[in-house]
């Protein structure tokens, strides 16, 4: 498959307070993007265990969205620093693992910012794009092969990632 | 496969889902794919959220035995309370339900009818997933102290303190100023009725400082804020005075004794004097001076004590301390008011360079009748009285170098101070606007009014001010440089006086203040209130409110309006005797946890404490607020989070890529 008919699938993590807010607004204000974002609400981006994004890389996403509230703007007062922190740390971790850091983005995106949530997801679609589909756990016609077997080794408990940088 | 029995609901919201989403289609889809999940039954319906869509749901849970339910409709943030609701009253744990949205992330935003209907599917997949690992909760109830803290004795806070000390209920009143009063009662005359403000403010402030049910502490500071709503502990410090309060009458002869001048930069704006020992106006609300330890002599040079020698009844305590005062409060009103913008920055306006370029609130004491000069409109000199005078309006507001905000007042005030100019002194006055704003009620028929009285009105923003002259006619006077952007041309217009109507700016403290009671603020500063339109005077934090102008700039009415509002919000808590919190909150399991203690660190909210005896880390779950945080980063993956657990994410993240999967 060449590049120009590939769709990319994209995991978007959102907070439940800005960035979530902000795809409502997108959605209210009918507002259009790419359809190739699927989100998952969190409480706080703070709440982002860097093992969700590896999850949803091995499950078949070709690309992960991190999303929350700008800097000082945390519902949390000041938990999407340790996103990312964390954000910072994984792009590192991602090209050990020889994975482009590109597929991994971070967006700030306040609940008034609906028209800033459609154009970043569209411009992150386009850049996955161009990045390709992701092979890992697939084969190379690029259907996933069998998922008890192959994906079980993708499956990182917590305990075995370092995810926290002592300030 | 599992052993729930899961109900997959989608909705058409009329024609807002069903015109892009193939409904009928994701119901059968999710009925025959899903059964491996444990969906049983999956139905289509015009509106889910009526009382028909609900109760659909409802026979469903009793008739078939539904351990689990996914509606596909709009964002939880609409509907998931109603849903919940629904899944109660058949007797199912509302925390069992899970809402697929499917409008605003698909119908929405998506147009290609194929792709969102397949958008459609992963999203309720991930829901369906994730609702299998969702755990029955409980909410948790909380009593709540009846006693309240309002921050900030202007006249936001004033408002708050009497409507609910007036319903029965103690009230902290406390105030870092010597006084309550505010900004208000800086201020001459209120537009767009030229009520005199201290006419209508001292009846206020007099109720407030002798209400049985008010604690008032001027002259104080909040240092401390722990807790969470219904049960805060608060610490204040009572700064000292030096006058002990029980003594002192109020009579005034210590400030008339004592031999320090000191220039008042704070209520007579930098234009008058007071003294060392002072308080800061006349009608004072509390009645007791406070002396400033940095300016007194005998705090300087040890020697003095005038005021100790006169006190008839021995009031003064050079020996007194700052102290701190503990109280418990169930709900906290910020009500910390705005700064002046410093109109220096504007430095082509020259302020504080060329001596007759006056701010607004110096204006204010300008004209008002107890300030500096009896409310004689005259010149830095002290006696000259303006021929005519220019008010620059948005000085600081609604300008990308400064403040890209507009700070509502100015336009009033600017127009208000063209009134007094021109009544009083008979003065030429220009206002140079960029846009007139004169919305609410009998604000443009002032706007009119001062038309009509013949105030020159220049549409354009101000490029300088300048005293270099450039012929006769504008030599000793400040030449106004503006493009008039109606005639469209070039100005300059010479004038004895010019007056900034400057604009407000958050309290310089403010971020660390919204800190300390664990509320944000804006990029610019303001206070963040729960919802811009439908909750202005709440706070994300439960218990907390706001109002006045420390949420944004806005006229006394408005302020006025919002503690009255936030009041009302803390009485209703108060008469619900406990609090409902929502039962999304971590936990450690002590077996698991090695006492490593990164997460104590992470917490903002102190919910954490390290156990020193057991090694191990315990979060106390009153005061988690439920972010997740520390779910994430324990690396011995001791701690969970409820509603938002481990499982139930990977859950949902593979659900949504299951059909990347299996190519469904």
């Amino acid at each position: 498959m060449d590049n120009n008919t590939f769709e990319p699938t994209i995991i978007g993590f959102t907070c439940n307070w800005c960035s979530y807010r902000a795809a409502d607004l997108a959605g209210t204000a009918r507002m259009k993007y790419a359809p190739n974002v699927r989100l998952v609400r969190l409480m706080c981006s703070g709440r982002l265990d860097p093992t969700f994004v590896l999850r949803a890389l091995a499950q078949g996403a070709d690309g992960v969205m991190i999303t929350g509230c700008h800097p000082g703007e945390c519902h949390y007062l000041e938990q999407n620093y340790k996103a990312l922190r964390r954000f910072l740390l994984l792009k590192r971790v991602l090209a050990g693992l020889g994975i482009e850091a590109g597929r991994v983005k971070l967006v700030w995106a306040s609940a008034a910012e609906g028209a800033k949530f459609a154009a970043e997801t569209t411009a992150f679609v386009e850049e996955i794009r161009k990045l390709g589909p992701l092979a890992w756990g697939k084969d190379e016609g690029g259907r996933m092969k069998d998922e008890e077997s192959e994906n079980s080794s993708f499956i990182i408990h917590p305990s075995s990632f370092e995810k926290e940088v002592t300030p | 496969m599992n052993q729930e029995k899961i109900g997959v609901y989608v909705c058409h919201c009329g024609t807002n889902i069903a015109g892009v989403v193939d409904v009928e289609h994701v119901a059968k889809w999710a009925a025959e794919k899903l059964g491996r999940q444990g969906v049983i039954v999956a139905r289509d319906y015009k509106f889910m959220c009526s009382s028909l869509g609900q109760e659909l749901i409802e026979k469903d849970i009793k008739e078939l035995g539904l351990t689990r339910v996914v509606v596909a409709a709009c964002s939880p943030h609409l509907h998931e309370k109603t849903f919940r609701t629904a899944a109660k009253n058949a007797g199912l744990n509302p925390y069992l339900v899970e809402l697929a949205s499917i409008r605003e992330q698909v119908s929405w935003v998506h147009t290609d009818k194929a792709v969102a209907t397949e958008k459609s599917k992963a999203v309720i997949a991930g829901a369906v997933s994730r609702v299998i690992e969702n755990r029955a909760l409980e909410e948790i109830k909380v009593p709540i102290n009846p006693n309240t803290l309002v921050v900030g004795g202007g006249i936001a806070g004033i408002q708050a303190a009497l409507e609910i000390a007036n319903a029965g209920f103690h009230v902290y009143l406390v105030e870092r100023e010597p006084s309550i009063g505010g900004h208000m009662a800086q201020f001459d005359k209120t537009f767009p009725t030229l009520d005199c403000s201290a006419c209508i403010l001292t009846p206020r402030m007099v109720e407030a400082g002798t209400h049985p049910n008010i604690t008032l502490m001027t002259w104080s500071e909040v240092t401390n804020v722990a807790g969470y709503v219904g049960n805060f502990h608060v610490t204040v410090k009572k700064k000292a005075r030096f006058i002990n309060e029980e003594l002192c009458t109020g009579c005034g002869i210590c400030e008339e004794k004592c031999p320090k001048k000191v220039i008042d930069d704070v209520f007579e704006a930098g234009l008058g004097y007071r003294k060392a020992v002072y308080a800061p106006f006349a009608q004072a609300v509390p009645k007791f001076p406070v002396m400033d330890k940095e300016n007194c002599t005998y705090f300087l040079k040890g020697t003095c004590k005038a005021c100790e020698k006169f006190c008839p009844t021995g009031a003064i305590d050079f020996k007194q301390e700052d102290q701190l005062v503990h109280f418990d409060v169930g709900n906290i009103i910020l009500a910390t008011g705005y700064d002046l913008f410093d109109a220096r920055r504007v430095s082509n306006y020259g302020y504080g360079r060329l001596p007759n370029v006056f701010t607004s609130l110096e204006f204010e004491r300008l004209s008002n009748a107890a300030g500096p000069t009896n409310g004689n409109i005259v010149l830095r000199d002290g006696k000259s009285t303006p021929k005519s005078v220019g008010i620059i309006h948005c000085v600081g507001s609604r300008d990308k170098n400064f403040n890209n905000y507009c700070s509502v007042i100015c336009c009033m005030q600017g127009l208000k101070f063209a009134h007094l100019v021109h009544e009083r002194t008979g003065a030429t006055v220009y206002n140079f606007y960029i846009d007139m704003r004169t919305a609410y009620k009998a604000y443009d028929e002032f706007y009119q009014r001062v038309l009509e009285e013949g105030t020159l009105f220049v549409r354009g923003k101000v490029a300088e001010v300048t005293n270099a002259a450039r012929d006769e006619r504008e030599k000793g006077k400040l030449i106004i440089q503006v493009e008039d952007t109606l005639a469209g041309k070039q100005r300059r217009i010479p004038v004895d006086m010019v007056i900034l109507s400057s604009g407000l700016q958050p309290r310089r403290d403010s971020k660390e203040v919204g800190k300390q009671f664990g509320i944000s603020c804006s990029t610019d500063g303001w206070f963040t209130e729960k919802h811009p339109k439908l909750d202005p005077v709440a706070t994300m934090t439960e218990g907390i409110y706001i109002a006045g102008c420390a949420q944004g700039p806005k006229d006394i009415p408005s302020s006025v309006a919002q503690g009255a509002a936030a009041s009302a919000r803390v009485l209703d808590k108060i008469l619900q005797k406990e609090v409902t919190l929502e039962p999304i909150k971590a936990s450690i399991n002590a077996e698991k946890c090695s006492g490593c203690r990164i997460c104590n660190g992470l917490c903002p909210f102190n919910a954490i404490a390290y156990i020193e005896d057991d090694n191990v880390s315990n979060i106390n779950p009153a005061l988690c607020q439920g972010c997740g945080t520390c779910v994430a980063a324990c690396p011995a993956g001791a701690i969970s989070g409820t509603g938002f657990s481990d499982e139930q994410i990977m859950a949902q993240i593979d659900g949504l890529l299951l059909r990347t999967l299996e190519g469904v």
